[in-house]
């Protein structure tokens, strides 16, 4: 590894890295300036009266229940989504890690999903979940259990949280197969000489090996059903039945764009930025340790 | 720094563009004027239609009609591009937007202010009583042009209601009839007899109106943006928590919000449905049964009910392009001729006609009375007949609703609404918390337009 | 430990031996039942999204869910293509060759803008000592952080104030400055050699010279790698063109999808939609199938 610089030159660099820096500038810093400032003005929707009012927005949104609502369902979904798309995931990469026939076109069947958008993989469980012209919607309302999505929050949330777990098997399937092919044969060998059973051998050696994967790939998922899943729940309940499905990015959404306030919106941006931040620091140890090792 | 340089090229760019228009009019090349609305099929077609004829009948102007979602998208895509100083020239607001849009005074140029500037005459005073106060200042002056006024009526099918054993030329009168009806239409093997659209529309603002309760003080919110909501009332309570338990029972199916449960009676999956009479061009199309039309239900215990029931459906705003930025003499002008376009009594009977909406004068009515066409169309004259229920006197409860941010109440009833479906609470609930939630909303906006 | 194995594998006929291999033979087994399960599950989906696409609107209305193929693919695809549908409810009925076309263009100058940004400031930070470089580098690094989903407004807002809204160049510019992508360069130039540096230098190459003939040729597999990656990132962008997009010419085919599904009315064109849905996933599935040893490689080297 070199550490080494090479060239001299003070204006070229700044050049090269203006780009970058300028866009970094415009669209994430100044906004980010104007979120806060925002937070701190009441504005009507045309932007035609503002006022000055304090922390009077960021009071509301933390006392306001359906904010509070709106956390509580972004835990459930989050943890929700994370557990099912990592458990899937790492139950068919160990699957896919064995010599068996075919298991190179096992995997190309089963990372095909990273590619589709959050809001095409909420379209496509759509068609079978939609109580009328859906295979299992239809399927379960046939068989006397009343389904429907739209108007039952449980089931609105289990079928948001599907549709997300779905596409993100496949990103965690990828990450956890690198896992599994990076442990030694040797190590493997060893423990099936020792006769431990399969299972037992899983749990107790390959699992704790997988453990930095796991760790990084749980950051991953926590962040990807924070933001990502933006799509999938604007294409398929809109934060409905009820806010059932309504997370605090949608809120943010909903509040800003849809009614248009303003003020409590950037107020609630302000509150994300801090939780992000919280979150990125957790992840940034992961990548740190990384970028040393 | 680049901002500043983008800024400033994009000044450019629209200066040229201004200037090349500008040349374009030299030179005889119509004027081009934004026009955004919100139906869908089939009804954002014949819109569309109405705008080519305008476009044909003559050269000056050219409006060009766009769909832009729903109403409530195209309520917040216009406000939206006002910011952007890209507003169109005209946007197609739903009722329930007028005291927002009321309220935002260098956004928008009231109607009688843009007549008088473009010396163009449209004649109001035949309007019918119930649109013209929906979309009039205190003193009677009009503030947006009525376009597709509905109200909202019962439609069923005849058909279904022959398999259960029930009159097909008597739609019940009372909540009390109605839910009788649905019984025996449920005993007769139809799974879910009842829905309704536009759930708050109909069950709140519609129900008050005719039944002579108000839904906010101040004359639901005519008399200042101080106005609070009353819907936790008594009779109100007893409404919902019927629906309630005829969700529970299965004879009443919660559709959605706002429009979507406008297939359910075309589809035959439901009986019957409450629904806007614009609905009436869709069942037209789609439905392969025998239907009616009736008038909404009331309880005949309630003292005053029933009285007429109030408008909704939508209105057409002129709009300033931007906080900073106006319109050309030629523009105004424009939008003042379209306005009078729709306003001719040929193409207000033919939309009245085609669609199902209200007529929009009272003498529009009686022409189109005269034609014979109520008596080839039953029931398309029973929206106007309600409208006019009661003596055609309008109460303080019965006059419409002018509360700001009214959308986001719309929607804040619903999901209460939704919540009280899914069995997680009772009517009283319900209505206390949809009142508490709406009057937040209600004075914010009072805050917020304070000026 | 060969040696075990391979005396294991010399005693053939003991029992118990035997037993294991049938133990073995079913783990087989269930290994294929459960990849088999997981490729159904992820299929299904899309199956009945293709045999959907090629009946007519009713069958589909009335609810009649079809498993096998219908005799309407070629007008619906047709349909969707050029006309957004049948517009028998649609309203909006943009064509999805449009919306696809607007997706493309998308997702390349994101892929392609992203790469040459990170490169150039990658570059400048790894090459060169200048005054700034670390806090620059931090900046960078630090936007990670603020994803746009949690500054939706006031970025509009920006959008607004520069008159990028309902502009192609709005679609991307924001959205191409890359924190990661900086990163991974930073992290394959730190693992260039300093001699081959000190040979250009020699050779009397300048900064510029040696990035074009010797830094760009050694990151081809890693542009393209990464490049496999943001074309997806870039294609399945859906909050920022739901936002600054309402005009219907630049409508992108994500976006577009979702709006044709409306609020999911029974009576949509669903035969159109599912089409369109098709066509949607299409490219980047491509791009991950075609690409695939690439993309995994950009996956797990860049770490996201």
């Amino acid at each position: 590894m070199r550490k080494g610089i090479i060239f001299k030159g003070k204006l070229l660099p700044l050049i090269l890295m203006l780009p970058q820096l300028a866009i970094t500038g415009i669209f994430f810093f100044w906004p980010a300036g104007q979120a806060i400032w925002s937070s701190l003005l009441r504005e009507d929707a045309f932007g035609l009266n503002r006022d000055f009012v304090g922390l009077e927005n960021f009071a509301e949104v933390l006392a306001d229940p359906t904010w509070r609502e709106a956390a509580q369902n972004t835990a459930v979904f989050a943890l929700s989504v994370a557990v099912l798309a990592l458990s899937a995931a790492l139950l068919l990469a160990v699957q896919a890690d064995k010599a068996i026939r075919g298991s190179g076109l096992y995997k190309t069947l089963l990372i095909w999903p990273y590619a589709v958008a959050p809001a095409i993989a909420a379209v496509l469980w759509l068609f079978l979940f939609h109580p009328q012209i859906g295979l299992i919607g239809r399927a379960l309302n046939a068989a006397q259990i009343a389904w429907d999505y739209r108007l039952n929050g449980g089931q609105a949330m289990l079928l948001v949280i599907i549709a997300s777990a779905w596409k993100q098997v496949s990103y965690n399937f990828i990450f956890f197969l690198a896992g599994l092919q990076s442990i030694p044969r040797a190590v493997l060998e060893a423990a099936s000489i020792d006769g431990a059973r399969p299972v037992r051998r899983f749990w107790t050696i390959i699992f704790p090996l997988l453990s930095p994967t796991s760790f990084f790939l749980l950051t991953v998922n926590l962040v990807y059903a924070f933001f990502d899943t933006f799509g999938v729940i604007h294409a398929l309940t809109q934060g409905g039945p009820a806010k059932a499905t309504e997370t605090l990015i949608y809120k943010v959404y909903v509040d800003g764009v849809e009614n248009l306030n303003l003020g409590a919106s950037a107020a609630q941006s302000v509150i994300l930025m801090i939780i992000v931040i919280a979150m990125t620091a957790v992840q940034f140890r992961f990548i740190e340790r990384k970028v040393h090792y | 720094m680049l901002r500043r340089t983008l800024a400033r090229s994009a000044a450019a760019l629209t200066t040229a563009a201004l200037v090349a228009n500008r040349r374009a009019v030299a030179q005889g090349a119509p004027v081009e004027l934004q026009f955004w609305h919100g139906l869908t099929q089939p009804l954002g077609g014949m819109l569309e239609q109405i705008a080519a004829d305008f476009n044909n009948s003559q050269q000056r102007y050219r409006i060009n009609a766009t769909y832009r979602g729903g109403y409530a998208e195209t309520m917040v895509a216009a406000i939206a591009a006002f910011r952007a100083s890209n507003a169109p020239n005209i946007v197609q607001m739903f009722e329930v937007g007028t005291a927002t849009m009321m309220a935002a005074t260098r956004a928008t140029k009231p109607v009688w202010e843009l007549l008088q500037q473009t010396g163009v005459n449209i004649n109001f005073d035949d309007v019918l009583p119930g649109i013209r106060g929906y979309y009039s200042l205190p003193d009677g002056r009009m503030a947006s042009m009525p376009f597709n006024s509905s109200t909202a009526v019962a439609f069923y099918n005849k058909d279904m209601f022959r398999k259960g054993g029930l009159d097909p030329e008597a739609f019940p009168k009372t909540w009390q009839a109605v839910a009788e009806a649905a019984r025996k239409l449920k005993a007769a093997g139809i799974a879910a007899p009842m829905t309704t659209s536009w759930p708050t529309w109909l069950m709140v603002e519609q129900f008050s109106a005719i039944h002579d309760i108000p839904l906010a003080s101040k004359g639901n919110g005519f008399g200042g943006l101080d106005a609070e909501l009353t819907i936790n009332n008594p009779l109100m309570v007893r409404h919902m928590q019927n629906l309630i338990d005829w969700h529970k029972e299965g004879l009443f199916r919660y559709g959605g919000r706002d429009n979507a449960a406008d297939g359910l009676l075309p589809s035959g999956e439901c009986a019957f449905t409450f629904a806007s009479s614009g609905t009436r061009a869709r069942i037209l199309k789609e439905a392969k049964f025998e239907w009616g039309t009736a008038m909404l239900p009331y309880y005949d215990d309630a003292p005053n009910a029933p009285l007429n029931s109030i408008i909704g459906g939508a209105s057409l705003w002129a709009m300033n392009k931007g906080p900073g930025a106006g319109r050309s003499e030629a523009e105004w002008k424009g939008v003042a001729e379209f306005f009078a376009w729709l306003a001719k009594p040929e193409v207000a009977a033919k939309w009245h006609t085609d669609t199902g909406y209200l007529p929009l004068t009272r003498s529009g009515y009686e022409q189109v009375k005269a034609t014979g066409f109520y008596k080839q169309n039953v029931g398309a004259d029973v929206p106007i007949e309600q409208m006019l229920r009661g003596g055609g006197v309008l109460t303080e409860n019965s006059r419409g609703i002018r509360l700001g941010g009214f959308p986001e109440i719309r929607n804040i009833i619903q999901e209460e609404m939704e919540r009280a479906f899914q069995g997680q609470q009772d009517a009283r609930t319900l209505l206390e918390n949809a009142t508490r939630r709406g009057n937040v909303v209600l004075r914010n906006f009072e805050r917020a337009n304070r000026a | 430990m060969a040696g075990a194995l391979v005396k294991e594998r010399g005693a053939a006929a003991d029992p118990a031996l035997r037993a294991s291999r049938a133990r073995q033979r079913r783990d087989r087994w269930m290994t294929h039942g459960i990849l088999l399960l997981g490729v159904i599950i992820f299929a299904l989906p899309i199956w009945i999204t293709l045999v959907g696409s090629t009946h007519d609107v009713n069958t589909i209305g009335r609810g009649e869910v079809p498993l096998w193929f219908g005799g309407h693919a070629v007008e619906n695809y047709v349909a969707a293509w050029s006309r957004g549908g049948e517009a028998v409810r649609n309203t909006r009925a943009v064509p999805a060759g449009i919306m696809l076309w607007n997706s493309l263009v998308m997702a390349t100058l994101i892929a392609t803008g992203k790469i040459i940004i990170s490169l150039l400031s990658a570059y400048a930070v790894v090459f060169f000592s200048f005054p700034g470089r670390m806090a620059f580098f931090w900046m960078i690094f630090i936007t990670l952080m603020l994803p746009v989903e949690v500054r939706i407004i006031p970025t509009f807002q920006v959008m607004v104030d520069l008159h990028l809204t309902d502009t192609m160049a709005g679609l991307v510019i924001p959205v191409v400055a890359s924190a990661t992508a900086t990163l991974l360069f930073r992290q394959f130039f730190l693992t260039i050699p300093d001699e081959y540096a000190e040979a250009a230098k020699i050779d009397g190459a300048g900064p510029l010279r040696f990035f074009w003939d010797v830094v760009l040729p050694l990151s081809r597999t890693n542009i393209a790698a990464l490049f496999v990656i943001l074309f997806i990132y870039g294609w399945n962008q859906y909050l920022w063109p739901l936002l600054i997009i309402t005009d219907t010419g630049l409508e992108t085919i994500v976006v577009g999808l979702s709006k044709m599904i409306g609020r999911g009315d029974a009576q949509n064109e669903w035969n159109a939609i599912m089409a369109t849905a098709i066509l949607a996933l299409l490219p980047p599935v491509a791009v991950v199938v075609l690409m695939q040893r690439w993309f995994v490689k950009g996956l797990t080297e860049t770490e996201k």
